[in-house]
């Protein structure tokens, strides 16, 4: 699936629910951190492309108003993570899931859920920059709303709040009716989540949103997620772990397809609890 | 046992960095065994082969910083590397002081050795004794990963500060009123303070093992949440 061809989908979907209604596994991070409140709880979740089984049973709290980061080697079922939770994962031909996914309590796969409501709460940011290149930037910060068929009628406010919220607006403000592809890497980047947010979404999903991005764009963006985490719950998958130690909350290493750890990110990169977590982050992984 | 970094040059630096470690402890029990077998037998010429010493020391110190330093600017060391980084860039300014107060021991023995020893000095050799017992399990933890070897080291403390405690009313009571007593007796009570000292830097170095190999803070005990109204 191309980068555009996801960057729709992630505003429209198909439904389909297997609720299951067994309990969710306590992590050290849940014990230890019990005062903050659950936007999301994963609950056995276990993911398939056909028969392949990419994700195994999978139990996750991710915190209201935290920066939760996903690491693990490649193929560990990251990507399909995030998608599983903004119902993303469906999509693609013959991938299905069991399990429950609760975003504020309700299981998001449950029969009488729509997948686009639950995509526009769950907002999707992915790795490679993908502004809509027939499209002015203007255009682009309202292409979520036109796809949705939502009210574009305040659309100057909402550009403007957009595009101020990912510190874009003073740069592109004389120009919104340039391509969205003339703007650099990290410009379009935060073009991208200006497109989210005009969305209003409750969580924001990012699929490895800098590695195309060079480190000065890079530090642009992470100090945009850190003002962004004071109104939105942000879940960020990501190859480097520099950045997670930087970015994040809490860490969750996945390793083929099962949770090997979640904690608060300054216990994982100072003193992981899991050998597979210790081997992995200070890479002595074979 | 950890297994190696998938990266060579990377476990070669760390090994080679953990080596100059061992290094600078080995040659700073060495000064410390030199200062006290000067002390016990008054020898100038050891005390002064142990002084000349800690410059060797002081240019491993900063040998070793630079390693440290230079990992921490290319590698970005996390969890039990970042542990170890922490604790040798730590470890070797107790290491380098404890060079330094066997040097100050030996400058005593030489103003001392005129000086025979008197019967009333054996508790400055006992706790000479315990403290280079302390160092050298310190450092034997540090190169074993030994968190119970290093807490043993930590345990042993009180008994130097209790000794160290004793010494001052017992020159005193050997000390008359001329130059002679005076020199020895001030001498003295200076080798005590510089053995309390070293059995100090013995006991940080233990409390970093067990920081590097478990994880845990157990410096200043008092103030953890645990313990926190205890004093």
């Amino acid at each position: 699936m191309t980068a555009i061809a996801s960057s729709i989908n992630a505003f429209r979907g198909v439904a389909s629910s297997v609720p299951d209604a067994t309990r969710p596994v306590e992590t050290a991070a849940q014990s230890r951190l019990e005062v903050a409140s659950k936007k999301i709880e994963v609950e056995k979740l276990h993911a398939f492309f056909g028969t392949a089984e990419v994700l195994k049973g999978i139990d996750l709290p991710i915190y209201s108003t935290k920066v939760t980061a996903i690491i693990g080697p490649s193929g560990c079922g990251k990507s399909t993570f995030v998608r599983c939770i903004n119902r993303m994962h469906e999509v693609t031909r013959n991938a299905r899931t069991t399990g429950r996914v609760l975003l504020d309590g309700r299981d998001i796969y449950a029969r009488n859920v729509d997948a686009v409501t639950v995509r526009r709460r769950v907002g999707m940011v992915f790795q490679k920059p993908n502004p809509f290149p027939t499209m002015n930037i203007r255009d682009n910060v309202l292409a979520g709303l036109r796809l949705n068929g939502l009210s574009t009628r305040d659309g100057e406010t909402i550009v403007e709040q957009s595009l101020s919220r990912v510190a874009l607006w003073d740069e592109v403000k004389d120009n919104l009716g340039r391509s969205g592809a003339s703007l650099s890497g990290g410009q379009q980047q935060r073009l991208c989540i200006a497109r989210c947010l005009a969305l209003e979404p409750e969580v924001i999903l990012m699929d490895e949103p800098c590695s195309a991005l060079d480190p000065i764009a890079t530090a642009r963006v992470e100090a945009l997620i850190n003002e962004l985490r004071e109104r939105y719950t942000i879940v960020i998958v990501t190859h480097n772990m520099q950045q997670a130690a930087r970015v994040a909350d809490f860490t969750a290493f996945f390793y083929m397809g099962e949770l090997v750890e979640h904690d608060q990110t300054k216990v994982i990169f100072t003193r992981p609890g899991n050998q597979r977590t210790e081997d992995y982050i200070t890479g002595r992984f074979g | 046992m950890a297994s190696l970094h998938t990266d060579q040059k990377y476990e070669k630096e760390l090994q080679r960095l953990r080596d100059r470690v061992v290094i600078m402890g080995g040659s700073v029990e060495d000064m410390l065994d030199g200062a006290l077998r000067a002390f016990a037998a008054r020898d100038a010429d050891l005390a002064r082969a142990v002084i000349e010493r800690d410059r060797g020391v002081d240019q491993l110190e900063i040998e070793i910083d630079e390693r440290c330093l230079q990992v921490l600017a290319r590698r970005q060391p996390v969890a039990s590397d970042l542990r170890f980084i922490t604790t040798a860039l730590k470890i070797v300014t107790d290491l380098e002081r404890t060079g330094d107060l066997a040097a100050n021991i030996c400058k005593r023995v030489i103003e001392l050795k005129q000086l025979a020893p008197a019967e009333f000095e054996l508790p400055i050799g006992r706790m000479g004794a315990v403290a280079q017992g302390m160092l050298r399990n310190a450092i034997g933890a540090f190169i074993k990963r030994d968190a119970p070897r290093a807490a043993r080291v930590m345990a042993r403390d009180e008994s130097v500060d209790d000794a160290y405690a004793e010494l001052f009313p017992t020159l005193l009571q050997h000390t008359s009123g001329d130059q002679e007593s005076l020199t020895r007796s001030q001498a003295l009570q200076s080798v005590g303070r510089y053995i309390e000292r070293i059995a100090d830097h013995a006991t940080n170095i233990g409390e970093m093992v067990v920081f590097m190999v478990d994880g845990e803070d157990v410096r200043h005990a008092s103030l953890r949440p645990d313990n926190a109204t205890a004093h």
